[in-house]
C-alpha cells in the first residue's frame, strides 16, 4: 500500500503518515519495495527473524567477553 | 485476540572457559560490568555501570552519565554456583516493555577441575512478535490503518 493511498481520506498529512512508517520500519515490522516512483509498505512477518538473528551473534560476542574476563581474572 | 507465530526456536550457545565454575558465575553476575559489550546498552547517555543484582527477583540494568537508568529486565532464578535465568524485557525495537519476557537461562557445568561449560538459551522469541501482532491487528483488522494514523490526525490537529 502506498504512502499516498494510507493517507488518502484520513484527515492526516502525508508527511506524517511518513514519519510513523519510517519507525515502523526501522523497527522491523514494516518492509517497503520501490514500484516506480511509489514506496510501497506492508507489515513484515520476518520482524521476529531478524531479531532472533541479531540476538544469535549478539550472545556469540557476549559470551566470548565473558571468557577473555573470566580466564584472565583467573590467570589461565 | 492475538495470535502468536509458530514457535520460533530458541537462541542457544555454548562456551567452555578455562576456569572453576565458581568463580566464572561470579564474574557473570559480580563482574557484570567487567565483561558486558559496552556499546550494547539503550540510554541516551553514555553508561557507566552495568549491573545485575545478585538475587531472585534482582533487576538487571545500567546506569549512565547523565544519572539515568535503563532497565534490560530481571533475575527469574537465582541458583549459584550452576544457574541463572534472566528475564529480557527489550522489544525488536530496543524499547523497555515490563510486560514482555523472554527467558535467558544460563548453566554452569564444571566439565572437570578448572574447566566450565557455559550453556545459555534464549527462548520465547515470539513473543517479540507479539508487539508486532497488536500493530499488524491495528494495521490489517477493524478500523485498518486509520486506527493507529488516527492518533497522528489528533497530534497533527493540535499542531
Amino acid at each position: 500500500m502506498s504512502v499516498g493511498k494510507l493517507a488518502d481520506g484520513l484527515p492526516v498529512s502525508r508527511p506524517a503518515v511518513s514519519q510513523h512508517l519510517k519507525v515502523l520500519l526501522d523497527a522491523g515490522l514494516v518492509s517497503v519495495r520501490q514500484e516506480g516512483t511509489r514506496r510501497l509498505y506492508q507489515v513484515d512477518p520476518r520482524g521476529v527473524e531478524a531479531m532472533r538473528d541479531y540476538l544469535d551473534r549478539f550472545w556469540d560476542r557476549a559470551l566470548a567477553a565473558l571468557k577473555r574476563a573470566a580466564e584472565t581474572e583467573h590467570g589461565a | 485476540m492475538t495470535t502468536m507465530a509458530a514457535t520460533v526456536q530458541p537462541v542457544r550457545k555454548q562456551v567452555t572457559i578455562n576456569a572453576p565454575r565458581a568463580h566464572v558465575f561470579n564474574v557473570f553476575v559480580d563482574g557484570y560490568d567487567r565483561w558486558w559489550p559496552r556499546e550494547h546498552h539503550i540510554g541516551k547517555a553514555p553508561p557507566t555501570k552495568f549491573i545485575i543484582e545478585p538475587r531472585q527477583g534482582g533487576r538487571w540494568y545500567t546506569t549512565h552519565e547523565d544519572g539515568s537508568e535503563t532497565n534490560t529486565g530481571y533475575v527469574l532464578a537465582w541458583d549459584p554456583p550452576k544457574r541463572l535465568v534472566l528475564a529480557w524485557q527489550l522489544r525488536a525495537d530496543w524499547s523497555f516493555d515490563p510486560e514482555l519476557v523472554t527467558e535467558v537461562e544460563i548453566t554452569f557445568t564444571e566439565r572437570e577441575p578448572g574447566v566450565t561449560v557455559v550453556d545459555l538459551e534464549h527462548r520465547d522469541l515470539e513473543k517479540f512478535g507479539a508487539a508486532a501482532d497488536e500493530l499488524r491487528k491495528g494495521i490489517d483488522g477493524e478500523g485498518g490503518w486509520g486506527m493507529i494514523l488516527g492518533r497522528f490526525a489528533e497530534e497533527a490537529a493540535r499542531q
